[in-house]
């Protein structure tokens, strides 16, 4: 009986990997072929920052179980963070300087997931979900405020009020409110398929692991794992810096692909839409993650949707609604297994 | 693993299903919309983007309505024909860059830019790297233009974009303007600004007004700042200003933030002298603001709806006919914007199946070189920069109108 479940859990994983591979295979393909629109080819990175979003709050929220509606604020942390130092690391090589800047916006999400970690952690539910919001918010007032520049003496921070007198050959890199400018674009496809790997493979590598059944245990019953010795502190926080690193590294891939950033990009509603992924696709399912994080990022911007015109958002909303109703509707999920289980029928007596 | 199969399948044929649409899509229209003009007359397809929805919708929607007279004047003179097409962006970076995209698929030759300034700098960096000339009717920052030194470091921190013009004032012009004109006219002795700092538009408006004030010696008493988020209620910088005494408060923000300071700070018994940018035009039009309040107020722009002229009146009649409402100078930038690309073909071979960086080099071209007349100014000149040189005119409100000042 284990061990058959073992092998489920497994396959579950391969077909994930084989997805997502599939999906750049053929993605790069059209690409190269030039059969890809300008309007796809432009947001393939933002679906790739997007899904590893998604996962990366699919293993707070479905594996950990708490609720977190500040995601958003790591993502930012990330960005503002890589972005940086994408423009100050003396870098000739695009990849490199992407990765570098990428680990950087990793770490400094991974800070910030400890510090605000510890006080958050201790708190269960509704609470957890409110406070996250509130850092979600003092992200964005910090980053708001914050100036940094660069000239030949180094890197220069201001906090408030940019009184930074920069000198000869010097310039601005982030500008307060007004984010960063003339953002050089060096995040690829290629690149955000392999944060997207990196990041299935440490999840599925966690949620396995000795450690992965304790932040399960965490979440079915935390009495039941608190009276067998299960350090909660100790696992809820691993779990929950791990994502936070993990959604410092797409918010990195994702600024790195635009031109301009601003601290509001990332507010609440940012991460109520990464919320929404995670709760379409399946908490739990990172397979389910990734198909609606790709469906909700590409649905706006078909030309279907596009010839809507103004009400373009209004028929986004409803489908999103549809969608939700007719997953969770009994109906639909009988229909989807009667058919399943008809199949495995066949097939066992096939064989 | 049959599910994950058909799952995978499923995802494949999606993204192929969106690629291939996105292909016909682009090519439909285009082997469709050139037939109708007959044999002489070439049609070039113009795109523009600008938030249609959302809380700025009131910007796009005004260019849009503009540019789209602008395009059925010039269809009924029979010559060039013009197929324009605006896509939202909902005054998002990110998005704007996706409505760009989609305008490309569609077969844009020349793009009328980004309404809104925030949006405006990263379609600037996309359609510079295509070579797609950029005409944009409003968004006024430098960093959409690029080549300008931030006036607080002194420091270029984006290099000019040689396909991107401006056909509003750059905005570092209207504050050193500003502060000029207060200067000359002895407007104020005591001045407190209320500006927007996270948008580049009224920033960059604010740190050339601050650099130009101290400069000519004018003392600003009071600096206040507000946000997106922070857009509705301005008893802090209202009490601000009143403390220390301010006689003439600078605005450089919209107008409807306009409205809101206006009507506050009489509700909290402050009347002090009001001067504002571009952005002020319109606050004659906001629903449920007492014009009362704004008697006397003072501002800069290019474009009045009440000129007496024979183009402005037109335009104004057509506007109204069509939308119902009255023009801003919104609508009528991306009016002249239409115009100066249509004058800046005059006499040029082009066709449907001119390429739009072959379009973007005789662009560049001709506007560095030419000299237009529309409704915002007259003999305007456009220099390398990409900057619009013509005068902002000063104007006051009276009895519920605009009236020139001079």
């Amino acid at each position: 009986m284990k061990k058959i479940h073992l092998n489920k859990a497994s396959r579950v994983n391969y077909a994930t990997y084989g997805m997502v591979i599939a999906a750049y295979l053929v993605l790069q393909l059209l690409g190269n072929m030039g059969m890809l629109s300008s309007t796809m080819r432009g947001q393939l990175v933002p679906i790739c920052a997007y899904v590893a979003m998604a996962l990366s709050l699919n293993l707070t929220v479905g594996v950990l179980g708490d609720l977190s509606l500040g995601h958003g604020g790591f993502m930012s942390v990330g960005a503002f963070a890589g972005a940086v130092a994408a423009a100050v690391l003396p870098i000739g090589s695009d990849g490199l300087r992407l990765a570098c800047a990428m680990l950087t916006g990793a770490l400094f999400a991974a800070l910030v997931g400890v510090l605000v970690g510890i006080p958050v952690l201790r708190l269960n539910g509704d609470y957890l979900a409110i406070v996250t919001l509130a850092f979600g918010q003092i992200i964005k007032s910090i980053v708001e405020n914050l100036y940094i520049g660069m000239d030949s003496k180094g890197l220069h921070a201001d906090f408030l009020n940019n009184t930074m007198a920069l000198g000869e050959g010097g310039r601005m890199i982030l500008n307060g409110p007004m984010g960063i400018n003339g953002i050089q674009k060096i995040s690829s496809f290629t690149a955000g398929f392999i944060l997207v790997m990196l990041i299935l493979v440490v999840i599925f590598h966690l949620v396995g692991s000795r450690a992965g059944r304790a932040i399960m245990a965490l979440r079915d019953n935390r009495i039941a794992a608190e009276s067998v010795g299960i350090p909660v502190t100790k696992y809820k926080l691993m779990a929950f810096v791990i994502s936070a690193a993990m959604a410092g590294a797409a918010g990195t891939l994702f600024a790195l692909g635009q031109n301009t950033i601003t601290a509001n990009k990332f507010d609440f509603n940012t991460s109520i839409l990464i919320l929404v992924f995670v709760v379409l696709g399946g908490q739990g399912k990172m397979w389910g993650s990734i198909l609606a994080a790709t469906f909700l990022t590409v649905l706006p911007e078909t030309p279907a949707m596009r010839g809507l015109a103004d009400y373009r958002m209004l028929v986004y909303a409803v489908v999103m609604i549809l969608v939700m109703l007719a997953t969770n509707s009994p109906a639909v999920q009988d229909f989807v297994n009667a058919r399943f289980r008809k199949k495995k029928k066949k097939e066992g007596v096939g064989q | 693993m049959k599910k994950f199969l058909a799952m995978l399948l499923a995802v494949v044929m999606t993204m192929g299903l969106v690629a291939c649409g996105g292909n016909n899509q682009g090519k439909s229209p285009s082997d469709g919309g050139s037939q109708p003009s007959g044999s002489g007359a070439a049609t070039i397809k113009i795109g523009g983007v600008g938030p249609l929805t959302g809380g700025a919708a009131i910007y796009g929607n005004a260019a849009k309505g503009g540019a789209e007279i602008a395009a059925e004047e010039i269809n009924a003179l029979g010559g060039l024909q013009i197929d324009l097409r605006y896509e939202d962006d909902a005054h998002d970076p990110e998005k704007s860059v996706n409505a760009y995209n989609t305008l490309k698929d569609w077969g844009m030759q020349v793009f009328l830019g980004s309404v809104t300034s925030g949006p405006g700098a990263a379609t600037a960096a996309e359609s510079n790297a295509d070579h797609m000339f950029y005409l944009t009717p409003s968004a006024s920052s430098t960093d959409v233009i690029g080549g300008v030194a931030n006036p607080l470091t002194g420091t270029v921190d984006i290099n000019r974009r040689d396909n991107v013009f401006q056909m509003c004032f750059v905005d570092p012009n209207q504050g050193s303007a500003s502060a000029q004109y207060i200067k000359d006219n002895g407007l104020g002795s005591k001045i407190a600004v209320i500006y927007k700092n996270d948008d580049i538009y009224s920033t960059g408006i604010y740190n050339s007004f601050a650099a130009k004030a101290a400069e000519l010696g004018l003392e600003i008493v009071s600096t206040t700042t507000f946000t997106t988020d922070s857009q509705t209620d301005f008893s802090v910088q209202i009490a601000d200003a009143k403390n220390n005494g301010a006689d003439l408060v600078y605005l450089p923000t919209y107008y409807e933030a306009n409205a809101l300071i206006l009507t506050q700070a009489n509700a909290a018994g402050y009347n002090p002298k009001y001067f504002g940018v571009d952005g002020m035009d319109g606050i004659l039009s906001v629903k449920g603001f007492d014009t009362s309040l704004a008697e006397g107020v003072m501002l800069l722009t290019p474009f009045n709806a009440d000129a007496e002229d024979e183009a402005t009146k037109s335009f104004v009649k057509k506007y109204q006919e069509k939308y119902g409402d009255i023009p801003n100078q919104f609508a009528a930038d991306a009016y002249d914007c239409v115009y100066a690309i249509y004058n800046a073909l005059q006499g040029e071979v082009v066709s449907a199946d001119t390429s739009a960086s072959d379009l973007c080099d005789i662009l560049i071209d001709n506007f560095t070189t030419m000299t237009f007349d529309g409704l915002t100014g007259e003999s305007m000149t456009w220099a390398d920069t990409g900057a619009v040189s013509k005068t902002p005119k000063g104007m006051y409100i009276q009895d519920g109108a605009y009236v020139g000042m001079d």
